[in-house]
């Protein structure tokens, strides 16, 4: 199947720093994705909606807030709930390493922090939905 | 041995603008001295706004600074006060700059995480305790609901018998870079408008010596724009300011002497200097010639300063103390008046109180025992530096005169233009850390096994006592009380009078921030933005 790889970028909680979503968002579509960008202040609710509805095969969530531990263990929930365990999810931002291990062992497919590459964001968007 | 980074390459500023090899006095052939610089002092104020500079007075040394509860930032500022800080400035938490109370649904998870939660005048009192109002100065950094919190900063003024004409301080007030850059607003843009000129009519008649406004190109800046945006949308949304104050009914010299800026300080050292420089000029030409200014005071860009956030680095933090004090010293060679110097640890978290030692005494190292200070401006003259800022003073007068075109900074801002220029900036930046032409020292070049360090945690507990503070304060106060205020309130914000008394009163019934806000959003509604990537 030659489908283009979907993916649904998203900024959950209250803050607005959009800058590394924007870029992000922009790099997967120059890298030939689909790319859905949610906005701001998305709630865990609003974003799984968002990734049933478009049909995502990724959910890339941008945090910088420190409000992670909150945030992303809902998400997993809702993604449980509405059988949607073969989407990925991908977390972006200012997480801790003991944090990203811990989010990782809950089920997030991977943890990009402060300097990572947009490249190896890329590569592992491709494998994972590959 | 790793392999050196390429030094053959074409310069150009952190910005992009291309940089030639040598710089000289024929490059200057366009430079008029009496018109385009002036003495130090003197319109149009491009060597500084004083003669003598910090000769007569440093810079004030300012952290910012917040987290948790007010309780343990209250501990936070009475130990940077006994380190030799010189003004305060506080960072409020998201929920705060969002207007929702630390028990509101939004506020799971984000209470106290990105500065200090403020729900009521209960905990501005908290904030405050020991700290003599009427001696420090105060900075807020808060936006769109700055007029609810100022109040509740005068009124906790009003219990320690200090007189509000003798506040000095500063809110930073500014909501029309909210929408363009930090993107934390509640209101449309009018009516947020319309309460930003609310309190700088206030300002104006009842706290002479406090800055109503602080108008930001730092946000901006950090959400990725090159210098040059950075310098022509601050000023911008400064004309909109004084565009929205003057059709309010005051006269130019009664408020443009309290309108103050905020830049960023970041990496390139000669092109930052330039921004400076060229702000003082265009901020002068602009009061001067387009709206009449008579004041001199009302001419002089005062403005505060911080390194860049955006260029420290989770890799290596140490060098984030190198990064900071070279972009501090940037700030005070293009003469800032006050400034605030990152932690080492800030890549990561909330400064640890360790981490924010070091970057306040990297100002002090700076202001003792370097002599930068002695003479103003000490880099004028310089072939490269002049250049550089009449270049950034031509390219921002461009885009001052786009945005005129458009029919201002709403307009431009609703049809998305300074978002989307930013985020083709910070994009092409960011490209350009890709591929290896921009060197981040520790990210993409020289790379090692990083070393820990310790970060400040700020656990759930700060959620759970803002709760129970609030629970314990709505079943003591008067709740007809609060009731009769946020009726007044509400019915002010329908029509035209000034809204900040009945925020005042709205306050001193320990209303809460969420309470307050929630009446304003009855009224005005909330604000969604067009997401365009």
């Amino acid at each position: 199947m030659d489908r283009r790889i979907r993916v649904l970028v998203a900024k959950p909680g209250l803050d607005g720093h959009d800058r590394g979503a924007k870029v992000i968002a922009r790099a997967l579509r120059d890298a030939g994705m689909e790319v859905i960008y949610t906005g701001l202040r998305q709630t865990p609710e609003m974003i799984v909606n968002a990734a049933l509805q478009e049909d995502v095969q990724v959910i890339g969530l941008s945090i910088l807030s420190g409000a992670h531990n909150t945030i992303v263990p809902r998400v997993l929930d809702l993604l449980r709930q509405n059988q949607m365990e073969d989407v990925k999810l991908v977390v972006g931002g200012i997480i801790p390493d003991e944090d990203a291990a811990e989010l990782k062992r809950r089920g997030v497919a991977a943890v990009f922090q402060p300097g990572a590459s947009l490249e190896s964001v890329v590569e592992f968007i491709r494998a994972a939905a590959g | 041995m790793p392999k050196a980074p390429a030094a053959s390459r074409v310069f150009t500023t952190l910005s992009g603008v291309p940089v030639q090899p040598v710089y000289g006095s024929e490059d200057l052939a366009d430079l008029d001295a009496a018109r385009d610089l002036g003495a130090p002092g003197e319109f149009p104020y491009t060597r500084g706004i004083h003669r003598d500079m910090y000769q007569g007075r440093l810079w004030t040394m300012r952290q910012f600074s917040g987290y948790a509860t007010p309780e343990e930032t209250n501990r936070r500022y009475h130990y940077l006060l006994e380190q030799g800080q010189t003004g305060l400035s506080v960072a409020f938490d998201l929920p705060t700059l969002m207007g929702y109370d630390s028990d509101h649904p939004f506020s799971e998870g984000e209470v106290g995480k990105c500065g200090v939660a403020i729900c009521s005048l209960e905990d501005m009192e908290i904030l405050f305790r020991g700290i003599p109002l009427g001696e420090v100065s105060v900075s807020m950094t808060i936006n769109s609901p700055a007029a609810v919190l100022w109040a509740m900063y005068l009124a906790v003024a009003e219990q320690q018998g200090v007189a509000w004409s003798r506040l000095s301080g500063t809110i930073q007030n500014d909501i029309l870079k909210e929408y363009i850059a930090q993107k934390e607003y509640i209101f449309p843009p009018r009516p947020s408008m319309r309460l930003v000129t609310d309190t700088i009519e206030f300002g104006a008649r009842h706290t002479p010596r406090f800055n109503p406004i602080s108008i930001s190109g730092y946000h901006i800046r950090e959400a990725g724009s090159t210098a040059v945006q950075e310098l022509a949308f601050t000023l911008r949304d400064g004309v909109e300011y004084v565009e929205w104050a003057l059709e309010r009914g005051l006269a130019i010299d009664e408020f443009a002497p309290r309108l103050s800026f905020f830049f960023n300080a970041h990496n390139d050292f000669f092109e930052e200097i330039a921004k400076y420089r060229a702000a003082r000029k265009l901020w002068a030409y602009l009061m001067r010639d387009r709206f009449g200014a008579k004041n001199e005071r009302s001419l002089k860009l005062r403005f505060h300063s911080q390194t860049a956030g955006c260029s420290l680095t989770w890799q290596q933090p140490y060098n984030n103390v190198v990064r900071t004090a070279i972009q501090a010293l940037a700030a005070v060679l293009g003469g800032t008046q006050s400034l605030h110097t990152n932690s080492l640890d800030e890549a990561y978290a909330l400064p640890g109180e360790h981490a924010v030692t070091i970057a306040l005494r990297t100002q002090q190292v700076m202001a003792y025992e370097t002599d930068v200070t002695a003479a103003p401006d000490p880099l004028g003259g310089s072939y490269f530096l002049e250049r550089l800022t009449l270049d950034s003073e031509a390219a921002a007068r461009d885009y001052i005169r786009r945005i005129d075109e458009m029919g201002g900074m709403i307009p431009a801002i609703e049809q998305g233009f300074p978002q989307s220029e930013i985020a083709s900036a910070s994009y092409q930046y960011q490209r350009a850390v890709e591929s290896g032409e921009k060197v981040i020292v520790g990210v993409n070049a020289y790379q090692a096994a990083d070393e820990p360090i310790e970060l400040l945690q700020i656990d759930q507990s700060a959620q759970d006592q803002q709760t129970r503070k609030l629970a314990a304060l709505r079943a003591r106060r008067d709740a007809g009380r609060v009731r009769r205020a946020l009726d007044e309130l509400q019915r002010a914000a329908e029509g035209t009078e000034n809204t900040m008394p009945h925020i005042l009163e709205a306050v001193r019934a320990y209303a809460t921030l969420g309470e307050i806000c929630d009446a304003l959003r009855a009224v005005f509604g909330t604000y969604q933005e067009t997401s365009h990537i």
